[in-house]
């Protein structure tokens, strides 16, 4: 579909071996809800030059590390140190899961020094996927299509966590097509927090009405983030709110892979199938 | 204020102050002001980053020798002619200050800004045993007047606009001129000053707080813009400045750096337009100033705080960025914290000083967003610390027993991968088949408190670790 990428860079970066040997953790959220992000993670990654797998996985632990629930974090850390640590990178599609292995896993397991280089042997090698592109691969540019103006919004983790935010605008910004229109406060909480939206919904309502507003303003037909967390958040309240604006993952549009229908919108065929009364499974 | 904390009620709170459109309108109005302020201070200062960094040893090497830097400050102290009284907590506090009120038979009492005596309930102690205190900060004056607490540690009044402050000044201030004018913000400001004189004359002690004790000195430091701090500690026969133990920092090179991050961090100005510097009572030949100086510093649980998880939050400056860069504390302002210390460094400090019995909502009501730490000037792990209160909880087993079941049936699949695999693939085909046709659940069963305020994107059916291996095997 999209063209390959071009990769100017990587070959000059030496740390970097070539077709490095990829683990792509989709993260729970892309497992379950869309598969079609985890695919374009693929793509981009494969596009450059590695070598894609996906070994069995579940969850980094992210909900119970911020419910202070740490012996589960323990475990599913220890769990996924454990399947992952054989592969020369680990990539994530998500700031946050990104944010959580890279800057969290090391301190979960301070009072075990063994345990503990072998999470900062992981995190070290742990990147969110369009930072390990740019910054780790040297991608400097894709070629995929996309017409339209979209804006952008920073997910906190990857933002402070992990210092994206030229990153992704920079490859948007050569994709053939695409308008970049920033909107008011970008870098400011969607208001989703994880268990957040749900203990305190009324707060979390509040921050993500004010995202919504901010994201209509900037008449932008399309919102692009890299966190799906933050994405069923902005695209809940935008399609609440009757918003004509079209949610995607940011390496979806990366990939070119947008035949899949944005976040929380049903396909034409779909939706006609289903008026029609069929008993096929629309998936 | 101190009072009862309401901490426990944080929902309903938030739910009010959600549902008050003059208090939302009011805290949108002056949010960005303090954010562009403070960027633009940091932006002209290039060594900012720098200086954070070294605030934070000096802070940090404080409390580590914190027990020999309160004696060297209490010896000059008193070689320069002072008292220091130390309270074990709020009680003792509250006792020191009326005792030495009545020792000189002080009817009333001047207070410049002090975030500790609405931490001990001051005011409220002092009048029920018959001292009058004034408060001669404008926005301490003002909630005052409305017998409110602060809502926010450096605006104590920021939830109020001009025109509720104008009501309230000619309700109380009757005796003056109805039709004077009271539309600018320099007006009301002249109005309070022209009856806070007579206060300020009359006051036979002088209540401040402090932004630094320095060791070095024996001075105690405080910031104000307004200059009623000033009158507040040299005009009355008696200072008394209260102040908690992590105040104090080695020396005035000390002091000197922390204020260059204090004000641009806090309004974003350079510095607050008066530092005032106080080194015991007035001596001889001295123009002017008190004839007893006395400093009153608090515990209250804090040094309970060091050595443990919780130390670093003692390097707060007390600048209030953290509040003026959370969305939480945006939508409801400070309030609905439900005690004197509102926002992320609420979040964390409460819990520490009240118990997370009592304010366990408020390390629970963050989105963990990190813009706080971003920009707080001590570095403070703000997130971080309010996890490791989630954490106290969970091992009490405090949090909802919804919560923690809810946590426990997503571990339980989350740790057997074959498990969760198989039991995922059969939750997502059910529900596509469920939102088959839809784009988004309107309302879904077992996740209304989702949507309740939003949508629910339908899953596209197939896992993506089953897609991926039926795509690469096929
Ligand atoms: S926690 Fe940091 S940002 Fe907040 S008031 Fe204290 S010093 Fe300022």
């Amino acid at each position: 579909m999209a063209a390959p990428i071009e990769t100017p860079g990587a070959q000059t970066r030496p740390t970097v071996k070539s077709n490095p040997r990829v683990a792509l953790f989709a993260t729970c959220l892309v497992d379950t809800i869309r598969p079609t992000i985890g695919f374009a993670a693929a793509k981009l990654l494969e596009d450059a030059g590695c070598r894609v797998e996906v070994p069995r996985q579940t969850c980094c632990g992210q909900p119970a590390f911020n419910s202070g629930d740490r012996a589960t974090t323990r475990a599913l850390a220890l769990q996924m140190i454990a399947d992952f640590e054989g592969y020369d990178y680990i990539v994530v599609p998500s700031g946050s899961c990104g944010g959580m292995i890279k800057a969290h896993y090391p301190e979960l397991f301070a009072d075990d020094p063994n345990l503990a280089a072998r999470a900062g042997r992981l995190a070290a090698k742990t990147f969110e996927l369009v930072s390990f592109l740019t910054d780790v691969l040297g991608v400097t540019s894709v070629s995929a299509r996309f017409e339209g103006d979209v804006t952008y919004h920073d997910s906190c983790s990857g933002l402070r966590e992990l210092g994206i935010r030229n990153q992704p605008r920079r490859l948007l910004g050569t994709v053939e097509g695409l308008r970049l229109v920033e909107m008011k406060d970008a870098d400011v909480c969607c208001g989703f927090g994880g268990t957040f939206a749900v203990k305190y919904g009324e707060i979390s309502d509040k921050i993500v009405t004010e995202k919504a507003g901010n994201i209509e303003q900037t008449g932008a037909a399309t919102l692009l983030a890299g966190d799906l967390g933050c994405l069923l958040n902005m695209a809940g309240k935008l399609s609440r709110r009757g918003a004509a604006v079209e949610v995607r993952h940011v390496a979806e549009v990366l990939a070119g892979m947008t035949d899949t229908p944005p976040i929380g919108k049903a396909s034409p065929q779909a939706r006609s199938r289903a008026t029609a009364g069929s008993k096929e499974d629309p998936a | 204020m101190s009072g009862t904390p309401t901490t426990r009620d944080f929902k309903a709170n938030a739910s009010r102050a959600i549902a008050n459109t003059q208090l939302t309108g009011n805290l949108k109005a002056v949010r960005q002001n303090f954010i562009d302020k403070r960027a633009k201070a940091v932006h002209a200062l290039p060594e900012f980053e720098a200086l954070r960094e070294s605030g934070k040893e000096i802070k940090n090497h404080t409390l580590a020798h914190l027990d020999l830097y309160l004696e060297a400050y209490e010896k000059k102290v008193v070689e320069t002619g002072g008292h220091v009284h130390f309270a074990a907590d709020a009680a003792e506090a509250r006792a020191i200050a009326l005792d030495i009120c009545r020792k000189v038979g002080a009817k009333t009492v001047t207070k410049g800004k002090s975030m500790i005596t609405e931490e001990v309930g001051l005011n409220a102690y002092l009048e029920a045993n018959g001292v009058i205190p004034v408060e001669t900060d404008l926005g301490e004056y003002i909630i005052q007047l409305r017998g409110e607490a602060p809502s926010h540690i450096i605006a104590p009044a920021v939830h109020l606009n001009k025109n509720q402050i104008e009501g309230d000044f000619r309700r109380v201030h009757t005796h003056l001129d109805p039709g004077r004018d009271l539309t600018e913000k320099t007006s009301l400001l002249t109005e309070a000053r022209g009856v806070l004189r007579e206060s300020f004359l009359a006051a036979d002690v002088g209540i401040t707080g402090a932004n630094f004790l320095i060791a070095e000195t024996g001075t105690s430091v405080i910031v104000t813009n307004e200059g009623n701090g000033d009158l507040t500690q040299i005009l009355p026969r008696v200072h008394i400045v209260f102040a908690s133990i992590e105040k104090v920092v080695p020396t005035l090179e000390d002091a000197s750096q922390i204020l260059r991050l204090l004000a641009r961090s806090a309004t974003g100005q350079e510095m607050s337009v008066y530092t005032t510097f106080s080194t015991g009572p007035r001596r001889p030949g001295d123009p002017d100033g008190p004839e007893e100086y006395h400093v009153v510093i608090l515990d209250n649980g804090r040094s309970a705080m060091l050595g443990g998880e919780f130390q670093d939050m003692l390097r707060c400056i007390r600048c209030a960025a953290c509040m003026n860069h959370c969305p939480v504390y945006h939508q409801i302002g400070g309030h609905a914290y439900g005690w004197i210390y509102p926002g992320p460094m609420g979040a964390v400090l409460t819990p520490s000083l009240i118990g997370v019995d009592e304010a366990g909502h408020l390390p629970n009501a963050s989105t963990f967003c990190g813009r706080c730490e971003s920009v707080c000037p001590m570095k403070i792990p703000l997130p971080k610390m309010m996890r490791h209160w989630r954490e106290r909880e969970f091992e009490r087993h405090l949090n909802p027993a919804v919560a923690r079941h809810g946590l426990g049936f997503w571990a339980f699949f989350a740790k057997r991968p074959r498990l969760y695999a198989l039991g995922a693939r059969i939750a997502m085909k059910g529900m596509a088949l469920l939102g088959r046709g839809k784009g988004s659940f309107k309302s879904l069963p077992g996740l209304s408190a989702w949507t309740k305020y939003r949508d629910f994107a339908v899953p596209e059916g197939e896992t993506f670790q089953a897609k991926w291996a039926r795509a690469r095997k096929g």
